[in-house]
């Protein structure tokens, strides 16, 4: 956007013909993302209008059916509690998350503290996100498990007097979802956050400070506002990213969202689906997904910009 | 105001844009999870001995001519890898440890490739390889694949034809005559013809542990433990004995296919769920023990479930039939249970059977004569099936072997303390009824385990759990109307 806009100010000949090898070096770019984003996107709204899934080993459709997949998700109600355990399962996460990293990036910046190794906490921070979230997962069914080390650790230290069957409560395991999110996103935040911070101007805060404000005023009136435009981001990316939540409910539950589905996701729903080669169905689910991804995204945004969208209307 | 409808449009672009990565991404994450869930990774084995190297096995299994010289097995497990490097004439294993490695017969390289049963992964991997079968290049096309009773229905269907019919081998009716009719039952198809064949008989019983049924009964025998679990009313006042004892039963999900065989219905009718009468006695039985403390709930071949099988963790009964012996009991380790003889067998509370698995020909083999020995061999031929008996306390797929065993010290089983579990082994098979077969069956067991485990822990009601049953019902078969 911003690159073409000044080459239309400059308007040079010269410009215009190297634009040319811009373009020419963004097809390949356009064309895998034609081919393997854009006409499957266009496919999954086109069939989900289709019966289309296997009966043992017989194919049933693809018969055009209207709307009939999305009334049935619609009507049977699984699909809000669906996106309610989606979004629990995010706040729960996101909350700590956004603490802990504005209070980290908030400290790593200030450079009245002088923090010492702060190369060594970032990069440990960040580690957990290294780790694929398939292997986290299974790392923390180990752990947890009814006769796991976390169970008979809690046994000798005498807080419980048996093995708490942590896989067996809906609040465990969807704290167990969340700490395992919060855990591995929230080094990464911190970065981006740190990121936006540093970008501030010093002399905001030396202005500041000079006029005697203390260090919670100037985090709240200098730093927060000043970081809204990368906290939006934050916000949008993580939702959208807590949306699509699969892999460590699906590996911490085996695939069954139990106990009673209180950790099945929207993705693991969709899985479910994808699993029994319902196709039509699926990609009901998958348009509804991104229509509920695109009103919160939405909502977040105009939320988090109320100001800025008031000043542009006056 | 322009600012804003800008940014508006730009921030839906970017949802559209990530959300549409999503809605693709999901499905490549899907895959890959599930292989690391081990639910649906294909593990092939390729054996790469080159043929040239092998020398021909005279008056072994004969490959046919101017056929295939690759064989390629679709299996769960490494059951029939291992049956087959035991016990075909002719076969050679590449590597004794790893029997789904492969191997060779004659100039024939066997290949197997191992796809996990857990949630349908193996059936929908055979669905992805059978239809096309005919039409892949001669090395890639399955020539044998291995079913279950339980989804067995699906592939010996006529109109799908994917499993040959053995006539079209070459194997007659007097070739099976010795085989038990339900082991035909299974994977006859709708027209009468018969597209599979199996080694083993599966009718099983309650396998009971001796030294807690003599503190409990006073006796081991097994005519006189049969007495105190001939049927529900009495295993469950045993149960409370147990109980007393200080002992647990079993877990729920043990007792279930013993109740699930002797259903009135099929689980699917005219496209209809249907749960069946013995089925919600297994709901209300089984809560009502586990509420007591008398069974658990443990899932099937979790480390939880198997710690009965040792002295340390003892528990009084397992149900399972003959393959229990050695494919699961953990006999060989140290404070197994059975490595002293320390279980005992009886028919238990109703006959059932489980499990069992049937050699198919896969439609487009470019092996036939070799698949049809094969078949011949492992599942007809007396002396391989009482070799298979013998050495692997399997209960084969042969009238007159079993009766042979039954009336021998060779039918003595070390597990159960030398007990010969044959005769009653024989007299379960012949009285399975298959009538009740569906091709729903897998899915059926596994969602309905999983969902009553959570009734009988008390985390769901049974309308709630039987709720999240029926939505996982639907997921697995579009087609099926659940209410």
């Amino acid at each position: 956007m911003k690159g073409s806009g000044t080459a239309a100010v400059r308007g040079s000949h010269r410009v215009n013909r190297h634009n040319r090898w811009g373009y020419i070096f963004l097809i390949p770019f356009f064309a895998v993302f034609v081919i393997f984003q854009l006409i499957p996107l266009v496919q999954t709204f086109y069939y989900s209008f289709f019966e289309n899934y296997m009966s043992g080993l017989r194919q049933v459709g693809p018969n055009f059916i209207g709307w009939a997949n999305y009334k049935k998700l619609l009507v049977s109600g699984d699909l809000w509690a669906y996106t309610k355990n989606t979004m629990i399962m995010w706040i729960l996460g996101f909350v700590p998350q956004i603490f802990f990293s504005l209070l980290l990036s908030a400290w790593f910046t200030d450079p009245s503290l002088r923090l010492r190794g702060q190369r060594f906490f970032k990069t440990v921070i960040y580690l957990p996100n290294l780790i694929m979230a398939a292997a986290f997962s299974m790392l923390f069914f180990t752990l947890f498990a009814n006769k796991g080390p976390i169970n008979s650790l809690l046994i000798q230290l005498g807080i419980f007097s048996k093995p708490y069957k942590f896989m067996s409560h809906v609040g465990s395991v969807r704290g167990l979802v969340a700490f395992m999110n919060f855990l591995m996103w929230f080094g990464n935040t911190t970065i981006l956050l740190m990121a936006g911070m540093m970008g501030i101007d010093t002399n905001l805060f030396e202005a500041a400070e000079v006029d005697g404000a203390t260090s919670t005023q100037i985090f709240w009136k200098i730093t927060l506002p000043l970081l809204k435009p990368i906290l939006v981001y934050v916000m949008i990316t993580s939702l959208i990213g807590g949306l699509q939540m699969f892999d460590v409910p699906q590996i911490l539950t085996n695939g069954s969202g139990n106990p009673n589905r209180c950790a099945m996701t929207l993705i693991m729903y969709l899985n479910k689906h994808l699993y029994s080669k319902n196709y039509g169905m699926a990609g009901a689910l998958s348009v509804l997904l991104f229509l509920i991804t695109a009103v919160l995204s939405i909502l977040v945004f105009r939320l988090t910009n109320a100001d800025a969208v008031e000043k542009g209307e006056h | 105001m322009k600012k804003e409808i800008v940014s508006v449009v730009l921030s839906a672009a970017m949802a559209a844009s990530l959300a549409g990565c999503g809605s693709s991404a999901s499905t490549t994450s899907s895959t890959g999870s599930a292989a690391s869930s081990a639910a649906g990774s294909v593990v092939t084995s390729t054996a790469s001995a080159s043929p040239a190297a092998e020398s021909a096995n005279p008056g072994t299994t004969d490959t046919g001519s101017g056929e295939g010289k690759v064989l390629n097995i679709q299996v769960w497990n490494t059951e029939f890898a291992q049956r087959m490097a035991d016990h075909l004439p002719g076969y050679t294993a590449k590597d004794p440890d790893d029997p789904t490695a492969g191997g060779t017969i004659g100039d024939v390289t066997v290949k197997f490739t191992v796809t996990p049963t857990d949630d349908n992964a193996y059936q929908n991997n055979l669905d992805e390889v059978l239809p096309g079968n005919s039409s892949a290049s001669d090395d890639d096309k399955v020539d044998i694949f291995l079913v279950e009773a339980d989804y067995a229905k699906k592939y010996v269907d006529a109109d799908a034809d994917v499993a040959m019919k053995l006539s079209d081998l070459g194997i007659t009716d007097d070739d099976l005559a010795d085989q038990y009719q339900y082991t035909k039952d299974v994977v006859t198809d709708a027209n009468g013809d018969i597209r599979g064949s199996s080694w083993q008989a599966c009718s099983a019983g309650l396998i009971y542990n001796r030294s807690i049924a003599k503190k409990v009964l006073g006796t081991d025998d097994p005519t006189e433990v049969q007495k105190a679990v001939a049927d529900w009313s009495s295993f469950n006042a045993t149960a409370e004995k147990v109980k007393a004892a200080g002992y647990q039963m079993c877990s729920s999900m043990d007792t279930y296919r013993t109740y699930s065989n002797n259903v009135k219905s099929p689980c699917v009718v005219d496209n209809k769920l249907v749960i069946d009468d013995n089925i919600n006695a297994w709901i209300d039985d089984s809560k009502k023990l586990v509420d007591a403390g008398e069974e658990t709930s443990n899932e099937l071949w979790g480390d939880d479930w198997s710690k009965g099988f040792f002295t340390a963790t003892p528990q009084f009964c397992y149900f399972g039939p003959a393959w229990f012996f050695n494919f699961s009991m953990h006999n060989d380790e140290d404070g197994a249970v059975g490595k002293d003889g320390g279980w005992g067998f009886c028919k238990g509370p109703q006959g059932y059977f489980w499990g069992g698995t049937w050699i198919c020909a896969a439609t487009g083999t470019d092996n036939p004569t070799l698949v049809k020995n094969i078949i011949l061999e492992m599942t007809t031929d007396k002396d391989v099936l009482k070799d298979i008996a013998v050495k692997d306390s399997d209960c084969v797929n042969s009238q007159s072997v079993l009766k042979e065993l039954a009336s021998s010290d060779e039918g003595n089983i070390a597990c159960l303390g030398g007990q010969n579990p044959y005769a009653e082994l024989a007299a379960g098979a012949e009285t399975i009824d298959m009538s009740n077969l569906s091709i729903y069956d897998q899915g059926f067991t596994e969602e309905i385990q999983k969902a009553m485990k959570d009734y009988f822990d008390g985390n769901a009601s049974k309308d709630a759990a039987l709720s999240s049953f029926k939505k996982a019902m639907q997921e697995k078969y579009p087609e099926i109307e659940v209410d």
